[in-house]
């Protein structure tokens, strides 16, 4: 950690009284306006009266039909956490600001319906009444029973922090967008399936007629039709027309991804795209041609469950029909998929907005400290290949635990149910395709590994990296499904890959050795940095307050920017919003391709026009922001809790490169730092990062803070048992008690450095006598005293290689190592230190740790220290230069001194180690004597 | 308790401050042989040996091949002009085979399997180009590994030692008994050669366990009883003999109760190594420097150890290191005696100012010494502790360091801690320009 919010919130009011001593009044026109809700007597870290809610939530929302605008569900799925909110009312909210251009219909040039494959929109929205604010992800599902196939939903993050919204908009938008993508993936398939058995209903429904023409026709000979024939001849003329829009249809919703293939360098994970892009003529062929011969073996043969049904030539009304639910529309895998995400979401997004903020940064800079970060930090964040995926794309760590939830769920018959989606899906596609999936498969990889490589350069990769690991997995398994559901059916053998049904488990972990090789290189999240500058402004990313009347002065404001040539596209999305839609289901036999049925105007409330601001998205740069965030004087400036205190500096870096005019953000962070604690106190403090692993991490550093402020509180000698860690002498803690030892050691392992990028040199409990070679291991040892013939042998042992080690007696409470006299462990560990929270000061013995590193880089990677300038140079002067360095420059003092040459040697050691063999573990050690100190 | 000298903590001349573990055998490593600047091979009872690099401790080749314990190793390089040196090691087994290895490959070169006992030694004779292997007879050896001669069976115990002596003679320890052979060119053929019985020395009273050669004129031999034998190299004559002067030379009034506690064990020279001046044996506990103009011991330190010293290495530098089986290793310096009224004044002092820390106890030493007969004592200058049994033989590197076998089934390689981090910078910078990236991704 680089820096702690932690410490930010229990030093502030120390700094806050010095500075306000210290430096002249401000000038009235900057003066900071008091809390604004001290007046009722709260104090800045309770719940801000405005919202309803305790803590962060997403909601669900879709726009229906038949009611309107309606909540789905919450994340988490609390009537507590929603409190008084209205969720109706602000269903309605979010669900009026839909700016999706996402209209199916007859566009004038085409001759039947056209799915419109539209982008997600983005937008924030605020309810300064309801005291809400909101990140709105709007999309749109395809239903054919639908008006117009298609069905809008929204996901919002509901938070009572606008600062947080805005803060984590880029954040928000792509975890958002893997969500939805994994919602619409879901979706296709779904549709597709339907629109399948719905052309076997009217190819059916076609033959019946047909043959009743016939006999018609057969019983009629008199030369002329009667109105019964004409009318047979007209039902059978419409249905005709009907399976030919639904084909159609299906094609469309099959060659979604190539469609987006085209406009960039977008990278499908469907099957069905990679093979739909592969051989899209065949695709035609299939579809297109003469549709009923193909269309009939084809597709009887695959489902032989599934009983055609006569379809009436007119349909239901459209108010009778029960509306599918989201988990229908998006079969259940996908759909838990999803809820998985974004409960992810709502953990990775928890907390306050200063600790999301500070743990970005301080990730961001440790992943450049690629040489010294490995000494203290923690291994399995150091283990993480992309390493701001921990809390960016969760996604990515979390899907082996959805995958066993997934498999260890896979028996129910709920899956089963949805294996007809997977069928279709695979099905459809000629078997000559497979093979050319494989040849795709290479060139796929290739780039894979050319994102890995850029990984450090560009933002824009870690997402297109997480997207790829949720990518695989959809892809696999769907294919595995389809197989084992497919065992009966007659095309069982036109595919290649043919495992039996087996049980999920044993599934899954075929399914891991398939994605691990990475065969699909896929995504699932067109976030915005994935498309084309030009392609941005068609799916638009709007901020919207809503208008009050008395409001509108303190809305946001934002500075509208638009890309020059982006003004076409612009354009184009509002004559999309222009067009109408058309309930082909309700159609269906209907004469006039032609019926429009104008929509109700959704997002065009003429007051958005000013009140809607695009932003186009921009990358996020990491590395830059990284390097400019002056985030040294970040801490003092939000620990003021007058709150008004300009955020400009700051907030600027940490949003990056956002185009988001200074003054709103100003008026944002007065409210924020209240609003935002407000957030983190009602639910846990310390925001708990995203997976388990995470807060057992969370939790352990909290107590080993914890344990370590009681041990130097409680042992006088605590600063040489440190310097001993520091320096890599081992400790031993030598004590009766497992517990007591165990604690002890918890506490002294934040000190201890770690040798290489394994786990660390801690070994918590022995009870065998020590060798040499455990000193080579280990730096922390919890040993057992034992009152037995072995526990002497123990001792000896201890007593024979005391050389080697510093010895804390945790039952009489000595210790015996060498003197230390210098200044650094003072700071690191004083006994009078007013920090009370062991994950503070745990914080605290990073950051000091983290300067030690800096100072032990500096040394190892000066050349002159360590070698000689000229050839003719003795070895004298280099050591000269080296001692002056350490004292001179870095302010070392005596046994300090050791402590940097320590960890140099680890640098050192871990830079030059091959990659290929491990390093060879060496024990470094000093002849000095041992004192022995007690209480 | 015992008298053994001790060092404290600071060890300022001790310059091994790092240390490697080199794990590998399953049993205790008894033979640690150099095969060139930077690589050496350990052979031990499981039969198995490994090459080693020296300077990084990186396990080259792990060579099976015995089935039992190895005793006995020795390095065969060849020097043909024609072709590049080839580095070979010839391992005698308790299986009654000696195994040829390559060095470089790692492979097993031939395999010799048809004696009759145990080969208890092996020698090589670069300048013949001929090796002998030692067991109850002896044998003559080519490259190839064809047999060019043997003796008739000696005795059943076999010969324990072998060494080189000028005239194509080699001096054999067999029992108590001393067996000069010299190697005949055959009559025949331009290869072949006699082995011959000349001469036979009785005049060991037990078992010799140390032969060591001195120079072209000279080599010592040592028995269990601590009878210590200079003899001519030419004639075969004995040039002096210390029976017991152990005992002798030193006064009785230091440490009489050692003395009275002698056993047999405690005066058996049980290794002996060289200078061009001296003889340095390793006696019971003790070190003893004999200095051959002289005929008579100038420095000893009678309890080195706690346990009996295994092996005993002259360092260039006047240091000397010994090992025991009380699994430590000490380095001391053979330092010429002040004057001696001066001497006191110190060593007094020390003892009064050092009871505490005990680290300048090392200046003891010199009160231990004989007053007046040897004119130089050996200080302990640094010990290294850390093998947890017996250590067996070490290796001494030069720069590279120390390697030091034991019966705890390890290897340590010992090194100069400020030469390890200097080299380790120099591999830095050099990667770093290599990789180009001076300016890091920081």
């Amino acid at each position: 950690m680089i820096s702690a919010p932690d410490v930010v919130a229990f030093t502030r009011e120390e700094e806050l009284e010095d500075e306000l001593c210290s430096e002249p009044p401000l000038p009235e026109e900057y003066s900071v306006p008091l809390f604004p809700f001290a007046s009722h007597g709260a104090n800045p870290w309770a719940k801000v009266a405005g919202s309803k809610f305790t803590r962060d939530f997403i909601l669900i929302s879709e726009f229906s039909e038949q009611v309107g605008p309606q909540p789905l569900l919450t994340i988490p799925d609390d009537a507590k956490v929603s409190g008084t909110f209205d969720l109706n009312y602000f269903s309605l909210r979010i669900m009026s600001v839909d700016y999706q251009a996402s209209f199916v219909g007859h566009p004038p040039s085409s001759a039947y319906p056209k799915l419109n494959f539209v982008e997600d929109s983005k937008v924030v929205l605020g309810d300064s009444k309801e005291g809400a604010f909101a990140y709105v992800h709007h999309l749109t599902l395809y239903d054919l029973e639908a008006r117009g196939f298609v069905r809008p939903f929204c996901m919002a993050y509901i938070s009572a922090d606008e600062h947080k919204i805005m803060q984590q908009f880029q954040e928000l938008s792509a975890e958002f967008s893997k969500a939805s993508e994994c919602l619409k993936t879901g979706n296709r398939k779904a549709f597709a399936n339907e629109l399948e058995k719905k052309l076997k209903d009217l190819d059916y429904t076609r033959t019946v007629l047909h043959n009743e023409t016939e006999i018609q026709k057969k019983a009629n000979d008199k030369g002329y039709y009667t109105t019964q024939a004409i009318e047979k001849a007209n039902e059978l003329a419409s249905v005709e027309k009907s399976i030919i829009e639904h084909q159609d249809l299906l094609k469309q919703i099959r060659s979604y991804p190539y469609r987006k293939l085209k406009e960039s360098d977008f990278h499908p994970y469907e099957p069905e795209c990679a093979l739909g892009q592969a051989n899209a003529g065949c695709g035609q062929d299939l579809t297109a041609s003469d549709p009923a011969e193909p269309g009939e073996t084809h597709l009887y043969a695959h489902v032989p469950s599934y009983t055609p049904k006569l379809i009436k030539a007119k349909s239901a009304k459209c108010f009778d029909k029960k509306l599918k639910t989201l988990e229908e529309l998006c079969d259940i895998y996908f759909f838990t998929q999803t809820l998985d995400q974004l409960h992810q979401i709502e953990r990775t997004f928890r907390g306050d907005v200063c600790y999301l903020l500070t743990d970005q940064i301080s990730r961001a800079l440790l992943k450049q400290q690629s040489v010294t970060n490995f000494l203290f930090e923690d291994v399995p964040f150091l283990d993480e290949k992309p390493p701001e995926k921990q809390y960016r794309g969760c996604r990515g760590l979390s899907q082996d635990a959805v995958d066993r939830k997934c498999s260890e769920e896979s028996p129910a018959p709920k899956v089963v149910i949805s294996l007809g989606a997977y069928k279709s899906s695979v099905e459809c596609v000629p078997i000559k395709m497979e093979q050319e999936i494989e040849d795709s498969q290479e060139p796929k990889m290739t780039e894979s590994v050319t994102f890995e490589h850029q990984e450090n350069l560009d933002y824009l990769d870690a997402d297109i990296k997480g997207s790829i690991s949720s990518g695989e997995s959809i892809e696999v398994l769907g294919t595995e499904k389809s197989a084992s559901g497919l065992t009966k059916s007659e095309s069982q053998a036109s595919l290649p890959v043919s495992p039996s049904p087996q049980a999920g488990r044993s599934k899954v972990g075929s399914r891991r050795t398939i994605s691990e090789d990475s065969i699909e290189v896929l995504s699932t999240c067109p976030s915005e940095s994935l498309i084309p500058e030009d392609f941005k402004a068609s799916y638009p990313s709007a901020i919207n307050e809503e208008p009050y009347a008395d409001d509108e002065e303190g809305g946001l404001r934002f500075t509208p920017k638009l890309n020059p040539d982006n003004a076409d596209e612009q354009e184009d999305v509002s004559k999309q919003e222009n067009l109408v839609q058309v309930d082909s289901s309700c159609c269906i036999g209907k004469e006039s391709p032609n019926f429009l049925e104008p929509l109700p105007d959704l997002g065009q409330k003429p007051c958005d026009e000013d009140g809607v601001v695009r932003i186009p998205p921009q990358p996020y740069r990491q590395a830059e922001q990284g390097l400019r965030g002056s985030f040294g004087g970040f801490p003092s400036h939000d620990g003021i809790s007058g709150g008004f205190l300009s955020y400009e500096v700051d907030s600027r870096y940490l949003t990056g490169s956002r185009e988001v005019s200074k003054s709103s953000l100003d008026e944002c962070s007065d409210s924020t730092s209240y609003i935002s604690s407000a957030a983190s106190t009602c639910s846990d403090r310390t925001p708990s990062p995203a997976h388990p692993a995470c807060q057992a991490k969370e939790r352990h550093k909290k107590k080993a803070g914890q344990n370590a402020l009681r041990f130097i509180r409680q042992y006088p000698f605590a600063h040489p048992a440190i310097y001993s860690l520091l320096s890599g002498r081992t400790l031993i803690v030598l004590g009766e008690e497992e517990a007591i030892v165990k604690k002890l050691v918890t506490a002294l392992s934040i000190f201890v450095p770690n040798c290489g990028v394994y786990a660390k040199p801690v070994k918590h409990w022995v009870t065998s006598p020590l060798h040499v070679v455990d000193f080579q291991k280990w730096k922390l040892i919890g040993l057992q005293r034992m009152v037995s013939p072995a526990g002497v042998n123990v001792l000896h042992a201890l007593s024979r290689y005391s050389r080697y080690v510093s010895v804390l007696d945790a039952d009489s409470k000595t210790l015996r190592c060498p003197l230390y006299k210098g200044t650094l462990v003072s700071r690191l560990a004083d006994h009078r230190t007013q920090i009370k929270r062991g994950s503070t000061y745990y914080m605290h013995v990073q950051s000091i740790l983290t300067q030690l590193c800096s100072k032990a880089f500096l040394f190892t990677f000066c050349h002159h220290l360590h070698l000689p300038i000229s050839e003719r140079e003795p070895e004298e002067s280099v050591v000269n230069r080296r001692m002056n360095f350490l004292k001179l420059q870095l302010g070392l003092a005596n046994e300090d001194i050791k402590i940097v040459q320590y960890l140099a040697e680890l640098l050192k050691l871990q830079y030059i180690q091959e990659p290929g063999q491990g390093v060879n573990p060496l024990l470094r050690f000093d002849y000095v004597p041992s004192f022995l100190y007690k209480i | 308790k015992s008298s053994v000298q001790t060092i404290g903590e600071e060890q300022i001349q001790n310059p091994y401050t790092e240390l490697l573990v080199l794990k590998g055998h399953q049993d205790i490593v008894r033979f640690l042989v150099q095969i060139d600047d930077c690589r050496f091979a350990s052979a031990g009872d499981d039969g198995i040996i490994f090459l080693w690099n020296a300077q990084t401790g990186e396990k080259l080749f792990e060579l099976h091949g015995h089935t039992h314990k190895i005793t006995a190793i020795a390095p065969f390089s060849s020097s043909d002009a024609s072709e590049e040196k080839k580095h070979l090691i010839l391992t005698a087994s308790a299986d009654r085979t000696v195994i040829v290895w390559d060095c470089t490959s790692g492979r097993q070169v031939q395999k010799v399997s048809c004696f009759h006992s145990t080969v208890k030694c092996l020698t090589v004779l670069q300048r013949l180009d001929v090796w002998l292997s030692g067991g109850s007879d002896l044998c003559v050896w080519n490259r190839k590994l064809d047999l060019l001669c043997k003796t008739s069976h000696l005795t059943d115990a076999g010969i324990s030692a072998l060494v080189e002596l000028p005239k194509n003679c080699v001096a054999a320890t067999v029992g108590k008994e001393l067996v000069i052979f010299r190697l005949i060119a055959s009559d025949d053929g331009s290869e072949g050669w006699n082995v011959l019985e000349v001469k036979r020395l009785v005049d060991h009273q037990d078992n010799i366990l140390s032969l060591v050669s001195v120079n072209d004129l000279t080599f010592v031999t040592g028995s269990h009883v601590g009878e210590l034998i200079v003899w001519d190299a030419v004639d075969w004559t004995k040039q002096a003999c210390e029976c017991n002067f152990w005992d002798s030379s030193v006064p009785p009034d230091v440490q009489p109760e050692i003395k009275l506690s002698q056993s047999p064990n405690e005066t058996s020279v049980q290794h002996l190594t060289s200078d061009e001046e001296c003889v340095f044996a390793a006696v019971g506990k003790g070190i003893y420097v004999y200095n051959l103009q002289m005929k008579r011991v100038i420095a000893c330190q009678r309890t080195a150890h706690d346990s009996s010293v295994l092996h005993i290495e002259k360092l260039p530098n006047r240091q000397l290191i010994s090992c025991s089986e009380d699994g430590s290793v000490r380095i001391w310096e053979l330092r010429e005696k002040q004057q001696l009224p001066a001497e006191l004044v110190p060593t007094g002092f020390f003892n009064m100012w050092g009871f505490g820390r005990a680290s300048k106890q090392a200046n003891q030493a010199a009160k231990k010494m004989q007053d007046n007969t040897p004119m130089y004592f050996l200080e302990l200058v640094g010990d290294l502790i850390g093998h947890s049994s017996a250590v067996q033989m070490f290796l001494y590197f030069g720069e590279l360091g120390l390697a030091t076998c034991s019966a705890d089934h390890l290897i340590i390689l010992w090194k100069d801690g400020e030469r390890e981090s200097r080299l380790r910078s120099l591999t830095l910078f050099q990667k770093l320009a290599q990789n180009g990236d001076f300016q890091l991704k920081f």
